[in-house]
């Protein structure tokens, strides 16, 4: 356990800076107050969580602070800690197969606005699962950005990886079709759908991710078995409402957060927790094949608070 | 969808009816919610905290006006306040030609697209532009830019053997002057403020081509991150202006507002689509509504403007107004409304509209509608309480479907009519219901 922490605090490294050195003075030994009480807000802001998160982790700090004046700091860190935790409570995505029926490969689906990060988490999570044993075939599905099928496509030649693709233009369907009948009679245990970036706010984009899953679903009822929407983890509130909207119109199945090697502490992905459910599977954390990491509460809250095992 | 700002204040300033002066007490709760909006758009804690200082301080004392609600008088110093503060300096771009112009930005903030988009506009505006592609990491990302060069017929410089961006600008600026270049874009790669390593190396590109504006390209959607980001460019590079790039999706854009306050650089284009085409000059005003959560009338009126001919544009605005609106009215519209792009898009600019969903075949239902209204007389297109049965049958006739098509028409025309009755009386939401049920009966236009 100890050093999987190590590894997720090393990728958030600059994250725990960043948020620590804002709330050291808070989350020390030294009895909080009412100044330290208002940059425990901006630290929480600024992570954005989002005003109902904050508001709630404010109010149990003051609340315990009320009763007992001599509240330290890493006690309020512990109390902030704890109400993260039960917020995030039940949000680590574990990649089973579902309903899959035996011998169909599991179908997961990259879902996004344009940016966030899908092809490339495509290119680390069949990585990272050929890593652990399985057998991946990728699906070139962005058939509509300029030079998104050979990005791909330079991913799966760098990682000598297994590759479904056709031309800019091309039916994304048909790819993905294509793509799962060459995984089944190859036996694959996976087949990752990249897709094109879409804003959540384009209906008639949102109609070409439904006729992918329908001409998937001709092969297995079942797939996509997962459906994960790829959050740029540096986006503010407006990652809610993507993900509200493209659960409400095509429905998720989970998420992942991206580009969190930055300073960004992605706070988000609570705000998108306490409204959708939604599993997070996993964080990314840079742009090599390797920068993809579980997700686990315990970390992520660590890691926020500046908390150490 | 936001509850708006106004909607806040107003149940926040519901204790100041009668209150003849705003003050510091007064006002404190409905500042308050100013502030909640400001961070639930995404703007910066400190700057939300500062802004809403200064804009209390701008309010104390002042008489509450006649006429007007004391939520009302407060917004109004609210958005020109924004509206001030975002439209600091000039959208314009360096005189200078040749034209040197550095694209920086995060991963993923649109950089690319962005200088395609701008060079499309150079173009337009007269110059010749040389796309440089110095992203030398991300995976096909020169394909990406060369393939959007081509599709502009921009020249295009890029050098696929090469890891030395410095170098390939350098050489950029030389296949500039052999082609007689006078804008030059240089598209870079994307990086992390806090990457040490990038951040150098993108100033020694800055060294190497002494650009004239150095853009930085961020997401409208950025979170609280937007004040760091642009901190660490603006301190590496010195930034002239800021593209604010997805805007055609439904984020509040408070980040712009961080962004602004940090640098102080002017915001000078936003994108608002993955088309070419959909990049346009920075309106403050439009962005101060949008972060208040005012929807965006005057963006809504320019767009229509812009593509539909001035007379035309006011005597439809003059009708949505009054409600008074007839099928001719309609067709007309119907036919502009072909090149004004998609009904979505037209009304994520409208107050409390934006988020709105349109389906639906639209070129079908266009054509058979107008093939509808062609067959009637100009009079009964004016009076549509004309169309008995009989006429009702010599128009499906005419036009080539069945009568119950046609009734169908009338009968969404009729909503259409109380809808805009409710546009006028600021029903939005059972306006929007009913919009869309319109929509999915494949009638109306999308
Ligand atoms: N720093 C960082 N960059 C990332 C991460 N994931 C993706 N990116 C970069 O973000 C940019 C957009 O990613 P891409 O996968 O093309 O996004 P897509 O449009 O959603 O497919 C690329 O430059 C990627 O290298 C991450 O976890 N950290
Ligand atoms: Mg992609």
């Amino acid at each position: 356990m100890f050093g999987l922490f190590k590894k997720f605090k090393d990728g958030l490294a600059k994250t725990v800076t960043a948020i620590a050195s804002k709330t050291a003075a808070i989350f020390g030994q030294k009895p909080i107050d009412a100044s330290s009480l208002d940059t425990l807000e901006e630290a929480l802001y600024t992570a954005d969580f989002g005003v109902e998160t904050t508001e709630e982790i404010l109010e149990e700090i003051k609340t315990a602070y009320r009763k007992d004046k001599t509240l330290r700091g890493q006690e309020a860190a512990a109390i902030g800690a704890a109400v993260l935790k039960r917020v995030l409570a039940g949000s680590e995505g574990v990649l089973d197969r579902g309903a899959t029926p035996a011998g169909n490969p599991v179908v997961i689906a990259m879902i996004g606005v344009n940016g966030s990060g899908k092809t490339t988490t495509s290119a680390k999570l069949a990585w990272k699962l050929r890593e652990d044993g399985k057998t991946v075939t990728l699906a070139a599905c962005d058939t509509f950005r300029a030079a998104a099928v050979e990005q791909l496509k330079t991913w799966a030649q760098r990682l000598d990886l297994e590759i479904v693709a056709s031309h800019t233009g091309a039916d994304a369907a048909a790819v993905a079709f294509d793509a799962w009948q060459a995984a089944k009679s190859r036996g694959r245990d996976y087949v990752i759908v990249d897709t094109a970036g879409r804003l959540h706010t384009k209906s008639n984009l949102l109609e070409e991710l439904a006729k992918i899953r329908r001409v998937l679903q001709k092969n297995d009822p079942s797939a996509p078995q997962h459906s994960w929407l790829v959050v740029d983890g540096s986006l503010g509130s407006n990652s809610i409402e993507q993900a509200k909207v493209f659960h409400e119109k095509f429905g998720l199945t989970g998420l992942v957060v991206t580009k969190l090697d930055g300073t960004s502490r992605g706070g988000a992905l609570v705000g998108i927790y306490r409204q959708l459910k939604l599993p997070i599977y996993f964080l990314g954390l840079g742009e090599q094949a390797e920068d993809l990491q579980p997700f686990s509460i315990d970390n992520y809250v660590k890691a926020v608070f500046g908390l150490e095992d | 969808m936001f509850e708006s700002l106004t909607d806040k204040l107003s149940n926040a300033l519901r204790n100041l009816r009668g209150v003849g002066k705003l003050s510091e007490e007064n006002m404190a709760e409905a500042l308050k919610e100013v502030r909640t909006a400001l961070l639930s758009a995404d703007v910066h804690f400190k700057v939300a905290r500062e802004f809403v200082d200064r804009v209390q301080a701008q309010c104390a004392g002042q008489e509450v006006l006649k006429g007007v609600t004391p939520g009302q008088q407060i917004i109004k110093i609210i958005y020109d306040e924004l509206v001030r503060l975002l439209g600091e300096g000039s959208t314009g771009l360096s005189a200078a030609r040749p034209l040197k112009i550095l694209m920086v930005g995060l991963h993923g903030s649109g950089k690319t697209t962005s200088s395609a988009k701008l060079g499309k506009l150079l173009k337009k505006r007269g110059y010749r532009p040389l796309l440089v592609g110095c992203d030398v990491y991300r995976p096909a990302a020169i394909d990406q830019l060369e393939i959007l060069a081509k599709q502009e017929e921009l020249a295009f410089y890029a050098d696929r053997t090469s890891k030395d961006v410095p170098a390939i600008g350098a050489k950029a600026l030389d296949v500039s002057r052999n082609e007689s270049a006078d804008a030059i874009i240089f598209d870079t790669a994307g990086r992390l403020q806090i990457d040490q390593e990038l951040i150098e190396e993108v100033k020694r590109l800055r060294a190497k081509v002494q650009p004239d504006e150095i853009l930085l390209v961020a997401d409208g959607a950025l979170g609280q991150e937007a004040v760091n980001v642009a901190k660490a460019f603006h301190d590496a590079l010195e930034l002239t202006g800021l593209v604010l790039t997805k805007l055609d999706g439904d984020a509040r854009g408070g980040a712009a507002l961080s962004i602004k306050t940090i640098t102080n650089v002017p915001i000078k284009f936003v994108g608002t689509g993955e088309k070419t085409a959909d990049f346009d000059t920075f309106y403050p005003d439009r962005l101060a509504s949008r972060i208040l959560g005012m929807g965006d009338v005057v963006s809504l009126v320019e767009k229509a403007q812009e593509t539909i001919d001035q007379k035309e544009a006011e005597k439809m605005a003059e009708k949505l107004r009054k409600a008074d609106f007839n099928l001719e009215d309609f067709l007309a519209q119907m036919q502009q409304i072909k090149k004004l792009g998609s009904m979505e898009s037209i009304l994520g600019m409208m107050p409390g509209m934006n988020g709105v969903k349109i389906d639906g075949d639209a070129e079908k239902a266009l054509a058979r509608t107008e093939a509808i209204i062609k067959s009637m007389t100009f009079q009964e297109r004016r009076k549509p309480e004309l169309l008995n049965g009989s006429r009702r049958q010599r128009i499906a006739n005419g036009a080539g479907v069945k009568i119950v098509e046609v009734n169908q028409l009338l009968k969404q025309f009729q909503q259409m009519q109380k809808m805009m009755r409710m546009f006028k009386g600021g029903g939005m939401k059972k306006a929007m219901r009913q919009m869309e049920a319109m929509q999915k009966s494949g009638r109306f236009p999308s």
